[in-house]
């Protein structure tokens, strides 16, 4: 019995474990960034190249920061999710132009509308650098300390929304700025 | 036949394509700066492409880093220096050779753990078999063993 039993217990815990294998993705990889201050950057606007956004101009307010690119594929999926968050939520969303040229992204926006409160151009993708980005889209929360509090990579789906980032977003809101 | 060997090695021609990442060149002013980068390049993993080091990836996101990495040497940062900034943005994940801690213990001590159940099962095993390929005999049958082995002699 015992024979006959053991590699069957062997073979059940290894089907587990394939199991789990084949739900986990791979692609992402946990940030090493959450918990920690948000990386410092000064960039130009979008709209307006010659002005420069810090992060500490959003001090005191939690922030989204959405990495996309117009030659990103997937952001096209998640552009509409974005633009109902913003029309639903008061959420300050930051898009990060992330190794685009300028005419396309002011075009995509024009074209897909604009979900934006701000976005800022990253030409060569040093801060995508700083902030560990490695493929886009990628969105991250950050607190009204500036602390970098949740990362998602990946597009953004509407589920994602109503379930994680919109109530880490209503709880972010209620700490109070340091 | 020989037509056959012919055909063999146009074909391992055809698809042997020659597979390389198209690696910027770079100037370095000392050798020595050039055999840093050149390892560091091998010892960091691509995130894009993930089973490959950034030396071997043409990923836009390699590119990047090696000119990041490129900079920092010539900036005169310590290797160290270098691992660390890319262990901070991307965890340790991009090292091929990620460091011994709590999280990345099992990846360490796994085979060895694997290796040493596998040589428990093993004993095992030998040990069952060794005893079990001496079946004992009872009395009677010994006796008619004697016997049979005696009539043997007698003949």
């Amino acid at each position: 019995m015992l024979r006959y039993l053991v590699p069957l217990v062997l073979f059940i815990a290894l089907l587990i474990f394939l199991g789990i294998g084949l739900k986990l993705d791979p692609r992402t990889v946990p940030s090493p960034l959450v918990g920690k201050p948000a990386p410092g950057f000064e960039l130009p606007r979008l709209h307006a190249l010659d002005r420069s956004v810090t992060p500490d101009d959003f001090k005191g307010k939690v922030w989204v920061l959405n990495v996309w690119a117009s030659w990103c594929a997937s952001c096209r999926v998640e552009h509409p999710v974005l633009n109902r968050w913003a029309q639903s939520d008061h959420v300050l969303l930051v898009g990060l132009n992330y190794k685009d040229q300028t005419p396309d992204a002011l075009l995509w926006l024009q074209q897909l509308g604009n979900p934006y409160a701000v976005s800022l151009v990253d030409a060569d993708g040093r801060v995508g650098i700083d902030w560990g980005v490695y493929g886009v889209p990628e969105t991250f929360v950050i607190d009204k300390r500036g602390t970098i509090r949740y990362k998602h990579i990946g597009p953004v789906s509407m589920e994602d929304v109503e379930r994680t980032l919109r109530p880490l977003i209503r709880r972010l809101q209620e700490e109070e700025p340091a | 036949m020989k037509m056959a060997t012919m055909m063999a090695i146009l074909l391992l021609l055809a698809t042997s394509a020659i597979v390389q990442a198209k690696v910027e060149s770079v100037a370095f002013a000392t050798p020595e700066q050039e055999q840093r980068y050149r390892s560091l390049i091998r010892e960091l993993r691509c995130l894009v492409c993930q089973n490959q080091n950034i030396a071997d990836s043409n990923a836009d996101l390699a590119k990047d880093l090696r000119r990041q990495i490129l900079e920092m040497i010539e900036r005169g940062d310590s290797d160290q220096a270098i691992i660390d900034f890319m262990v901070a943005r991307y965890g340790d994940f991009v090292l091929y050779r990620p460091p011994f801690k709590a999280i990345t213990a099992l990846l360490w001590v796994g085979p060895f753990l694997f290796l040493a159940g596998g040589l428990i099962v093993m004993i095992i095993v030998i040990r069952k078999r060794s005893r079990n390929t001496s079946p004992s005999l009872s009395e009677s049958e010994q006796a008619q063993v004697r016997e049979l082995l005696q009539s043997n002699k007698d003949d």
